[in-house]
């Protein structure tokens, strides 16, 4: 088995807990519809969207040099990361410099995917995360289980009693308002105290050199306002080439991501503030690796908006923990594989290639057809599951041959109706642990119509 | 009309009903059906398993069965999708040999021949929309495209007398078959199977049917299972059943 296979099986051992989780992130999907269907011209705008990225991938060198240029200008220090480790020592760098020791930080998944936290607060620097989603994960010590709504996967009790245990909330406090007023009030004290705040990028427009970060807390802007140093964290595929894509991309994020026609605060950042000081991280991690690869380059069209994840009927029911990945659901067993294949093999298995993630793609990832590829990918590099290797060979060899075909359909059919129950149904048997087998007809269809053309 | 018909292996050995309703289907609608015996499998589960070559013999032979032929039907959109968008990483431009010829069922009734199948079926029935069919192949809109709602299978269910479509909760959602996925994720695929089933009886189905004979057989060693009392029957049975009693 899988190691989702394993965690997703764990997942749904406690079955209503697994149906709660699915009817919420359903629920996201609903909401996702109705707002969605409120634009007749949706799926232009998909279209544009897809373009638009291709476009920019396609010139992706220029535009990320025309942006550090324009960023320049403006005032911002740009920084280049190759991978997760050079990020993580140049943002280290930037704050230590600067004697920092406490950082506030808005929601960023690439920060996540380079594992910041825990290489920062090991180096004496306290990092808050400040988005609500991910304050909780964070003081539960839990990765985000989805990219957009990172505590999905905990019911409101239970954050009370984390909220009690932690913040000192009154014990079974259970209200949403409640609870999220005494994290609003705890996370006041941190931003009024914090010396730098960190935020991630929803988009970096190469012809201004501006950047966009949407929230729906407003918790960017005030880390990246109280204190005078802003350091902003993206990966190389942020890159919009002109101010007015925005047009398109956030009508499609928000929709996409809650239902919400826009989120609460798009907040526009061209420069640092008067006397502060604005750093732009550029990372790639791997992301140049895919953009030289036909097949999967369209998987650096993302915008995070979470989508995929809501509308996969896997993912609804295994949780997002089950990937083992900071991005999980479709784009995240699309993505996972390029850092590493062998570690994270299972993933692009872990889908039954329903396609209903490429239909409600904002940026028209045709994600159930790299999770296709990547399976090729593994299995010529012999990354493949062993079992299914195997069973590939024996079925591809009995398949070529009508005979042999012919022959072991019939040994099926003959054979499994006289063996007892506790033989056909062993623990060998992953079908019929849950299922029962077909009925065995005595004879096949092309049995059956050589005798029908019989008089 | 020469007509191939393309019967999925599974069907083949498992399902010989599918196949006969198939034909006779096709034939009460003008077709004359021929079966190309030589045919085993489109290679589509080598093909999910990553293993292209184990795949590639297998649509060689495809191509050397049904090529000749102008029409290649299936009783599948899963089979029909891999033959039609799923040659090119095994054929290469050799895949183009099939190009247009080859359909689903109920596309071929729709597109092809033009036909409403008149009949009689007296149930409450759950379309169960097969995957591949719906996004694949684009038998219908899919809940998640905005755009103008239509339905080439229901079109031809609706001139099925007595046949009320159930309305589901949630339209289009996957049965969790998905091949070796129903094996490789077991408990996974086992949950979206009951949850697909407990959307049907709510909405008081009797029936449940579908353009894919695979979803079917999952739900029905479901349904066998938990000893429920729906019955599934594939959507050229319940065509073929509904023009018999006609």
């Amino acid at each position: 088995m899988s190691a989702h296979a394993e965690r997703a099986t764990l997942f749904l051992l406690d079955q209503p807990r697994s149906a709660w989780h699915d009817q919420a992130v359903w629920w996201v999907r609903q909401k996702r519809d109705r707002a969605a269907s409120a634009l007749p011209e949706w799926e232009e705008l998909r279209d544009q969207a897809s373009r638009i990225k291709a476009h920019a991938l396609s010139r992706l060198a220029d535009y990320l040099e025309q942006f550090e240029r324009n960023a320049v200008r403006l005032g911002a220090r740009v920084h280049w990361a190759r991978d997760a480790d050079e990020h993580n020592r140049i943002v280290h760098d930037i704050l230590a410099e600067r004697g920092v020791t406490r950082l506030v930080k808005s929601k960023s998944m690439l920060t996540e995917e380079c594992h910041l936290n825990p290489y920062l607060m090991s180096r004496g620097i306290e990092v808050v995360d400040t988005d609500l989603g991910e304050r909780i994960v964070q003081l539960a010590k839990e990765p985000p289980s989805h990219i957009v709504m990172p505590a999905i996967h905990k019911k409101k009790e239970e954050i009370g009693e984390l909220f009690h245990d932690k913040l000192g909330t009154p014990q079974g406090l259970a209200d949403p308002q409640q609870l999220t007023e005494a994290a609003r009030a705890h996370l006041r004290e941190k931003f009024l105290a914090a010396q730098a705040g960190l935020t991630g990028v929803n988009f970096a427009i190469a012809e201004t050199g501006g950047f966009v970060v949407c929230t729906n807390e407003g918790n960017a802007d005030l880390g990246a306002s109280l204190p005078a140093l802003h350091v902003a964290c993206m990966g190389v595929e942020k890159i919009v080439p002109r101010a007015k894509d925005l047009g398109v991309f956030l009508r499609l994020l928000a929709r996409s991501a809650t239902g919400q026609a826009v989120t609460a605060y798009s907040s526009h950042f061209h420069g640092p503030k008067p006397g502060g000081e604005l750093h732009i991280v550029i990372v790639d991690n791997g992301r140049s690796r895919l953009l030289g690869r036909d097949e999967f380059r369209r998987s650096l069209q993302c915008i995070r908006c979470g989508a995929c994840m809501n509308t996969c009927p896997v993912y609804r029911r295994s949780g997002g923990h089950s990937y083992g990945v900071t991005v999980p659901g479709p784009i995240g067993s699309v993505l996972a594989p390029s850092v590493d294949a062998a570690k994270h093999a299972g993933l692009p298995f872990a889908s039954s290639l329903c396609g209903s993630c490429t239909d409600v793609c904002p940026v028209k990832i045709d994600l159930h057809h790299q999770l296709l590829a990547w399976r090729a990918e593994l299995a010529r590099n012999g990354l493949a599951p062993r079992w299914k290797r195997i069973g590939a060979k024996a079925g591809g060899f009995v398949l070529r041959s009508t005979l042999l075909y012919r022959v072991a359909g019939w040994l099926a059919r003959r054979l499994v109706p006289l063996l007892p129950r506790a033989l056909v149904y062993s623990r060998l048997n992953a079908w019929g642990r849950g299922r029962e087998l077909p009925e065995m007809p005595r004879r096949s269809f092309r049995a059956e119509w050589r005798r029908r053309g019989k008089p | 009309m020469e007509v191939a018909l393309f019967v999925p292996c599974y069907v083949d050995q498992f399902y010989p009903r599918v196949g006969l309703a198939t034909a006779e289907l096709l034939e009460r609608h003008g077709a004359s059906v021929v079966f190309p015996e030589d045919q085993t499998c489109c290679g589509q589960p080598m093909a999910n398993a990553g293993s292209l070559d184990d795949a590639r013999p297998l649509a060689e032979k495809f191509l050397r069965v049904f090529g000749a032929y102008q029409y290649v039907v299936s009783p599948s959109g899963s089979c029909t999708s891999m033959v039609r968008n799923h040659y090119g990483p095994l054929l290469g431009e050799r895949a183009a040999q099939m190009h247009g010829k080859v359909f689903e069922l109920c596309e071929f009734l729709h597109d092809v021949l033009q036909v409403k199948p008149r009949g009689r079926f007296a149930a409450r029935v759950g379309l169960h929309q097969s995957c591949h069919g719906l996004r694949e192949l684009r038998l219908g809109t899919g809940s998640e495209r905005i755009l103008p709602a239509r339905d080439k299978v229901q079109e031809l269910l609706s001139g099925i007398e007595g046949l009320q479509l159930v309305q589901l909760q949630r339209s289009d959602e996957c049965c969790g078959f998905g091949g070796a996925f129903a094996i490789d994720e077991e408990a996974i695929s086992c949950r979206m199977g009951r949850d697909r089933i407990a959307d049907h009886e709510a909405a008081g189905a009797e029936v449940i049917t579908a353009g894919d004979m695979s979803c079917l057989m999952h739900l029905q060693g479901l349904i066998r299972r938990d000893r429920k009392q729906l019955r599934v029957l594939h959507l050229a049975e319940l065509l073929a059943e509904a023009g018999a009693r006609a």
